[in-house]
C-alpha cells in the first residue's frame, strides 16, 4: 500500500504542478470528474483525440504558412479549432498562445504567426509529454491496485 | 464578431457626428457672420459717410444763413438809400421852390420885393424845410459889361473865392442874397470856384438842379456837395434850347449839402445803426470814386457788400451807397451744433450697430462652439454607453466561467473551510454578475437597444416568485411582506415578464434593504380603477416634511398592513376598502362576469410598492432616479448597492409605457407607484402558454370556506386575496371570539351555508387573546366536539420562534402555521397538508426540483460540433447526467440525422462550424419540421405517426461567447436557447428545464 500511497501522492503533486505552471486549468479537472465507471478511459480518450487534432491542425497551419500567399483565413480557422479544442480540454497555455495567434492572423502578420506556430508546437509537445507522464502515473496507480485520487 | 459589430456601429456613429457637424456649419452662417472681417471697415465707412454728410449739412445751413444775411443787408441798404434819396429830393424841391420865389419876387416885381434882409429872414425861417442844407444863397448873373454898374449899385466889388477883387472875366456870379448861416459868401463870385463854375454852367444849360462832386465845405470841414439851381428871368418856352436857357438865366440859387451829417442823422434814426457800415460814393467818374460819406479804410466784413443806386435828381452825377456789415459774419453756431449733433448721433448709431454685429458674431461663435461641444458630449455619452456595454460584456464572459467553475468546485469534496471560501467567492461572483447585468441594462437602455418582449405571462405568479425571493430576508428582519392583486387584473397579460420581474425585484429589493420593521406591501390594480380614489386623496400631504409629526407609537395604530404608518396615505385602508368593496360587489355578480374593459386591447396596471422603511431624505428625493445616486454616501456604506437600480427601473417602466413616482417621508417610509401598459391576452393563446410559465394552482380547494381572523383589514384583505385565488370563500372576523361565535352559531343552527372549513388566525391576534383564556374556550368548543367536521385552525405568522410554535401546538390551537409572505402555491401546500387533500401535483413538483440528472436521464440528445474534442467533452458531460448522446461533426450530418421521423429529444448545436454553421443548420431543420407538420396536418393522422402534436426538436446553441446579439440571432433562426461552453451545470439546467418538463 505504501507504493500506492506514494504513487498517489506523486500523482497529486504532479497534477498540482501542472496546474500551477498553467499547463492545465480547471476544465481538465472537470474532464477528470466526468470520467467514471461507465467511461473509464474518458480523459485519455479525449486527450488522445486532442493530440491527434492538434497534430493535424499544426500541420495544416505550417503548410498554410509556408505557402507564398498565405491564406490567413484558413490559418485562422485552424487556430480557432485549436483554441476550441484546447479550451475544452483545459490546455491553458496552448489556448493562450492561440489567442495571440489569432490576433496575428487578424493582423495578417506572417512573422508573428510563424512565431506563434513555433510556440504552439512547443507548448503542445510539452503538454503531450506532461500528460503522458500523468497518464503513466495513473496507469501505475491502477496497476498497483489503487484508485486515482480526485484532484481538488 | 461582436467586436466587429461594435466597430461598425462606432463608424456609423462617427459618420453621424460628421454629418451633424456639416449641417451645423451650413446652417449657422448668417450675413453678419459671413462678413465678420469687414465689420470694422463697415464702421469706418459709416463714420466717414456720416462725417461727410454732417459737413454737407453744415455747409448748407451756413449758406442759407449767408443768403439770409445778404438779403437783410440788401434790404437795409435799399431802405437807407431810399430814405436818403427821399430826404434829398425834398430838399431839392425846396430849393426849387426858393428859386421860383426869387424869380417871382426879385425879377418880376419891380422894384425887387426881396432884399438881403428879407431873404435872410425868409430862409432862416424856412430852414427846417431843408434840414440837409447848411445854407442857401443866391448869386446873380453879371456879365462883364454890367460889372461896373452892378458894383456901384451894391456898393461892393465882386470878389473871388479867395476874397480878392475879382479879375476880369466874361461873366460873374456874385452872391447877393444869402442865408445868415452862409452870409460870409456874400459878394463872392461863384464862378471863380472851379466846382461852382462848372455847376453853374451845367445848371443853366439844363435848367435842373445839379450837384458838385463832394468836397470839404467852407466853414465846416464836413464833406458836402453844392446844389445849384438856375433862376431864369423870363418865362422859358416849353422846349427851350440851351442858348435860350443861357440867355434867360438871371442868377443861380445854391445850397450846400452837408452830406456827412445828413447821412449821420439819417442813420441815427434807423435801427441797426451799429450792425452795418454805410459808405456813399460819387461815381460820376467811374475810375475814381469820390467818397461822400464814411471812411475809406474801415474794418468790417469786406466779404459781403451791397450797393444801392442813389438818384439825387442830377442826371450828370451818379451816386451809390455801399453797405456792409460792421462785423464779420459770426460763425453760425446752430449749423455747427446741428451738424455736430447729427454726426455724434450717427456715430453712436454706427457704434451701436457695430457693437450689435460684434455681439451677434460672438454669440454665434459661442453657439457653434456649444453645438460642437454638445455633439461631442453626445458622442461621449454614446461612447460611454458603448464602452459600458462592451466592458460589461467582456467581463461577463469570463465571469460566467468563474461562476461555472465555482459551481463545479462546490460539487467536489471540499473541506468546510474550502467550501466556505468557494461559496463566498460564488456569492461575490453572482453579485458582480448582477451588477454587471444592471450596468449592461443601463447602457442598453441608454443606447436605446433594449426591446420589450410581448409574451403572455401570469402576473400573480411572478409577484409570488419575487416575494418568495425576499421571504427569507424579510422573515429574518420581521418585516411583513405581502402582495395583493385586484381581481380586475386579468389572469394573463401580454408583456415582458422578465422586465416586469426586474422592476418588482428592484423595488421590493430596495424596500427590503431599507426596512427594519413594519411591512412591505405590493399592490396591483387597474389604473382606471384607482383613479377616483386617488383624485379624492390628492390634497393629503405628499412628500411632505411632516416627519415626526405623527408619533409612531403602539397607541396609535395606522390602518395599514402592519399598523405602521406609511408614507402614502392613499394606501391606507380608507382607500383600500373602496377597491376591495368595489371588487366585492363585482365579485358577487361574477356569474356573468364579462369585464367591461375586456374588449379593449390593452390594460394599464398600477403597481405600488409600499414600505415602512427609513424613507428617502427630502434633499435626495429629486435625484432618486438618477443613475449611481444614492441618498448619501453613508447609504452605500450601510446598505450597499450602486444606486443604479432605480434608474433602470424608471427606464423600464417608461419602456412599458408607464410612469413611476414615489411618495416618501423620512423615518416613515416610501411608496413607489408605477403604471405599465400590458396587452390583454387572447383566449386562444391562453392555454398553450399557460403551462409554460404558470405554476398551476390546485383546484381541490374550490368551494371551501374559510374565516380569516384579523383585526387589520388590509392584511385580512391580502389573506383573502390569496384564498380567493385558490377558489375559496373567505370571511373576515375581527377577533377569535367573533369567529368562534360565528362557528358556534352556525353549528347550532345546523346546516347553514357558511360552515367554515378553515379558520386562519393572525399570530399577533392569537398572542393577544391567548392569555385571556379565549383560546381555551375555543379549545373547549373544539374538544366538546360537534358531530360535524371541525374547522381546521391555521396560524399566520411572519416569524415565529420555536418556543411559540411549540406552545401553540401544545395548546392544540393550531394545526399548522403558514409563514408569511403568503403565496398561493405555498398556502395551497400547507392547506393540503392540513386538510389531507390529495396532492398529485405536489409530487410532480418535487421531481421538477430534482437534479439535472433526473431531467436528462434517458433522453436522447444530439451534439453537433465540428471540433472533435469539444464534441467529446460535451458528450461526456451530458452522458454523465444520464443522457444518451449521439454526435455529429457538421451541420449537414446533423441535418441528416434529424430527418423526420427521428427520436432525438434535444439537440445541442455549435454555432461556428465550417460549411454549414449552427444558424443555417437550425433554419433548415426548422424548415424541414414545418414541412413535416404541414404534411401531417394535411395528410391526416391515419399515416400512423406515433407522436402527437408537432415536430419541434429543442435546439440549444453552444457558444463560448455569450453576447446578447448572438442570443438574439439564435432565437431568430429558430433556436430555443443557448448554453455556454464549456457546460455549466446551472446554465445547462436552466436551459434544459424549459423543454423537459416532467
Amino acid at each position: 500500500m505504501d507504493v500506492v500511497n506514494q504513487l498517489q501522492r506523486q500523482f497529486l503533486d504532479y497534477s498540482a504542478s501542472l496546474h500551477r505552471e498553467g499547463f492545465l486549468d480547471d476544465q481538465f479537472t472537470q474532464l477528470q470528474k466526468l470520467q467514471d465507471e461507465n467511461s473509464p478511459d474518458f480523459v485519455v480518450e479525449v486527450a488522445s483525440l486532442f493530440f491527434e487534432d492538434c497534430e493535424k491542425l499544426i500541420n495544416n497551419m505550417a503548410r498554410a504558412l509556408e505557402q507564398q500567399g498565405v491564406d490567413f483565413k484558413q490559418v485562422d480557422a485552424s487556430v480557432h479549432q485549436l483554441k476550441g479544442s484546447s479550451s475544452s480540454i483545459g490546455a491553458m497555455r496552448v489556448k493562450n498562445v492561440c489567442i495571440a495567434f489569432r490576433s496575428f492572423c487578424e493582423a495578417q502578420n506572417r512573422e508573428g504567426c510563424l512565431r506563434c506556430l513555433q510556440q504552439v508546437t512547443h507548448e503542445y509537445s510539452l503538454l503531450k509529454n506532461k500528460l503522458q507522464t500523468l497518464f503513466r502515473l495513473e496507469q501505475q496507480i491502477l496497476a498497483a491496485g489503487g484508485s486515482v485520487p480526485a484532484i481538488e | 464578431m461582436g467586436l466587429k459589430l461594435q466597430q461598425s456601429q462606432h463608424q456609423h456613429h462617427s459618420v453621424a457626428v460628421k454629418v451633424n457637424e456639416q449641417t451645423g456649419t451650413k446652417r449657422g452662417y448668417t450675413f453678419i457672420q459671413a462678413n465678420r472681417a469687414w465689420l470694422p471697415k463697415f464702421l469706418l465707412l459709416w463714420v466717414m459717410v456720416m462725417a461727410f454728410l454732417s459737413t454737407w449739412i453744415y455747409k448748407k445751413m451756413d449758406a442759407d444763413i449767408k443768403v439770409r444775411r445778404k438779403e437783410v443787408l440788401s434790404s437795409m441798404c435799399d431802405e437807407r438809400a431810399r430814405m436818403l434819396q427821399d430826404q434829398f429830393s425834398v430838399s431839392v424841391n425846396h430849393v426849387h421852390a426858393l428859386a421860383i420865389l426869387i424869380s417871382t419876387f426879385h425879377y418880376y416885381k419891380n422894384p425887387s420885393a426881396i432884399d438881403q434882409e428879407t431873404f435872410a429872414e425868409y430862409t432862416a425861417r424856412t430852414a427846417f424845410e431843408r434840414p440837409l442844407l447848411s445854407g442857401v444863397a443866391y448869386a446873380e448873373r453879371v456879365v462883364h459889361s454890367e460889372r461896373g454898374e452892378f458894383e456901384k449899385q451894391h456898393g461892393w466889388t465882386i470878389k473871388t473865392m479867395q476874397r480878392e477883387p475879382s479879375p476880369v472875366r466874361d461873366e460873374y456870379a456874385p452872391v447877393i442874397l444869402s442865408q445868415e448861416t452862409v452870409s460870409y459868401i456874400e459878394s463872392l463870385d461863384m464862378m471863380s470856384g472851379e466846382e461852382d463854375r462848372e455847376n453853374i454852367l451845367r445848371a443853366r444849360a439844363t435848367g435842373k438842379a445839379v450837384l458838385t462832386s463832394p468836397f470839404r465845405l467852407l466853414g465846416s470841414h464836413h464833406l458836402g456837395v453844392v446844389l445849384t439851381f438856375p433862376v431864369y428871368k423870363s418865362k422859358l418856352p416849353t422846349r427851350p434850347t440851351v442858348e435860350e436857357r443861357i440867355e434867360a438865366t438871371a442868377g443861380y440859387l445854391g445850397g450846400a449839402f452837408d452830406v456827412e451829417s445828413l447821412v449821420e442823422n439819417l442813420l441815427g434814426q434807423l435801427a441797426g445803426k451799429q450792425a452795418i457800415l454805410v459808405n456813399v460814393y460819387d461815381i460820376t467818374n467811374s475810375s475814381d470814386h469820390l467818397i461822400m460819406y464814411g471812411h475809406q479804410n474801415q474794418d468790417g466784413d469786406l466779404a459781403l457788400l451791397y450797393e444801392s443806386k442813389l438818384d439825387f435828381g442830377d442826371p450828370f452825377r451818379k451816386h451809390t451807397m455801399i453797405c456792409r456789415y460792421q462785423q464779420k459774419a459770426p460763425t453760425s453756431w446752430t449749423a455747427l451744433t446741428t451738424a455736430f449733433l447729427f454726426f455724434v448721433i450717427c456715430l453712436l448709431v454706427g457704434y451701436i450697430l457695430y457693437g450689435a454685429a460684434i455681439h451677434i458674431v460672438k454669440v454665434e461663435d459661442d453657439f457653434h462652439e456649444m453645438q460642437e461641444l454638445k455633439v461631442r458630449a453626445e458622442a461621449a455619452d454614446v461612447a460611454k454607453s458603448q464602452f459600458l456595454a462592451t466592458v460589461s460584456h467582456e467581463i461577463r464572459t469570463p465571469m460566467n466561467g468563474i461562476l461555472g467553475m465555482l459551481a463545479l468546485l462546490l460539487d467536489t469534496d471540499l473541506s468546510s473551510t474550502q467550501r466556505d471560501y468557494a461559496q463566498t467567492a460564488q456569492v461575490c461572483g453572482k453579485a458582480l454578475i448582477a451588477l454587471i447585468n444592471e450596468v449592461l441594462d443601463r447602457a442598453k437602455i441608454e443606447a436605446g437597444k433594449l426591446e420589450m418582449e410581448t409574451v403572455p405571462f401570469d402576473l400573480r405568479s411572478i409577484l409570488d416568485d419575487v416575494l418568495s425571493l425576499f421571504s427569507e430576508k424579510s422573515r429574518n428582519k420581521g418585516v411583513e411582506l405581502a402582495v395583493f392583486v385586484s381581481d380586475k387584473v386579468p389572469e394573463m397579460v401580454m408583456g415582458d415578464p422578465g422586465r416586469f420581474r426586474q422592476i418588482i425585484t428592484n423595488l421590493v429589493g430596495n424596500s427590503v434593504k431599507f426596512t427594519e420593521r413594519g411591512h412591505i406591501f405590493v399592490k396591483v390594480h387597474l389604473a382606471e380603477n384607482t383613479k377616483p380614489v386617488v383624485d379624492a386623496k390628492v390634497e393629503t400631504c405628499l412628500n411632505g416634511g411632516s416627519d415626526g409629526g405623527v408619533p409612531i407609537s403602539d397607541a396609535h395604530q395606522f390602518k395599514t398592513l402592519s399598523g405602521y404608518e406609511a408614507a402614502d396615505e392613499r394606501n391606507g385602508w380608507d382607500s383600500f376598502k373602496h377597491l376591495v368593496s368595489y371588487e366585492e360587489s363585482r365579485y358577487d355578480a361574477s356569474i356573468n362576469m364579462t369585464v367591461p374593459g375586456e374588449t379593449s386591447q390593452s390594460v394599464t396596471l398600477m403597481v405600488s410598492v409600499e414600505d415602512t422603511g427609513i424613507g428617502i431624505p427630502l434633499i435626495a428625493q429629486d435625484r432618486v432616479f438618477m443613475p449611481f445616486m444614492q441618498a448619501d454616501s453613508s447609504t452605500s456604506r450601510n446598505y450597499g448597492g450602486t444606486g443604479i437600480g432605480l434608474s433602470i427601473t424608471k427606464c423600464l417602466v417608461e419602456l412599458m409605457g408607464g410612469h413611476i413616482s414615489f411618495v416618501s417621508r423620512p423615518q416613515v417610509g416610501s411608496t413607489f407607484t408605477f403604471t405599465a401598459d400590458f396587452g390583454r391576452c387572447k383566449k386562444a393563446s391562453f392555454n398553450d402558454t399557460k403551462k409554460s410559465n404558470t405554476e398551476d394552482l390546485p383546484s381541490s380547494f374550490r368551494g371551501l370556506k374559510a374565516i380569516v381572523v384579523d383585526r387589520k383589514p388590509v392584511r385580512a384583505a391580502v389573506t383573502r386575496y390569496h384564498l380567493k385565488r385558490l377558489g375559496m370563500l373567505a370571511e373576515v372576523a375581527g377577533s377569535v371570539k367573533i369567529a368562534a361565535s360565528a362557528c358556534g352559531k352556525n353549528g347550532s343552527s345546523c346546516g347553514s351555508k357558511i360552515q367554515p372549513d378553515i379558520i386562519l388566525v393572525e399570530k399577533d391576534l392569537w398572542l393577544s387573546v391567548e392569555d385571556g383564556g379565549l383560546s381555551l374556550r375555543m379549545l373547549d368548543w373544539k374538544q366538546n366536539g360537534h358531530a360535524f367536521k371541525l374547522p381546521k385552525m391555521v396560524l399566520l405568522a411572519t416569524n415565529i420562534t420555536n418556543v411559540e410554535l411549540e406552545k401553540a401546538k401544545a395548546a392544540g390551537f393550531v394545526d399548522t402555521v403558514i409563514m408569511k409572505p403568503m403565496r398561493a402555491s405555498m398556502v395551497a401546500a400547507c392547506l393540503q397538508q392540513v386538510l389531507g387533500i390529495g396532492n398529485k401535483k405536489q409530487a410532480g413538483k418535487d421531481v421538477q426540483n430534482g437534479s439535472l440528472r433526473s431531467l436528462l436521464c434517458g433522453k436522447k440528445i444530439l451534439v453537433v460540433d465540428d471540433n472533435m474534442v469539444n464534441r467529446r467533452v460535451a458528450a461526456g458531460a451530458l452522458k454523465k447526467f444520464g443522457a444518451a448522446v449521439e454526435c455529429a461533426e457538421s451541420g449537414k450530418v446533423a441535418l441528416k440525422l434529424l430527418q423526420i421521423p427521428h427520436s432525438f429529444d434535444a439537440c445541442f448545436m455549435d454555432i461556428q462550424m465550417p460549411e454549414m454553421d449552427g444558424f443555417e443548420a437550425t433554419r433548415q431543420i426548422r424548415m424541414m419540421e414545418s414541412q413535416a407538420n404541414e404534411q401531417m396536418n394535411g395528410g391526416g393522422i391515419d399515416k400512423g405517426f406515433t407522436r402527437k402534436g408537432e415536430w419541434h426538436v429543442p435546439i440549444l446553441a453552444m457558444t463560448a461567447d455569450v453576447i446578447h446579439a448572438t442570443y438574439d440571432e439564435c432565437l431568430k433562426c429558430g433556436m430555443d436557447g443557448y448554453v455556454s461552453k464549456p457546460f455549466e451545470e446551472e446554465n445547462l439546467y436552466q436551459a434544459v428545464t424549459k423543454f423537459f418538463k416532467v
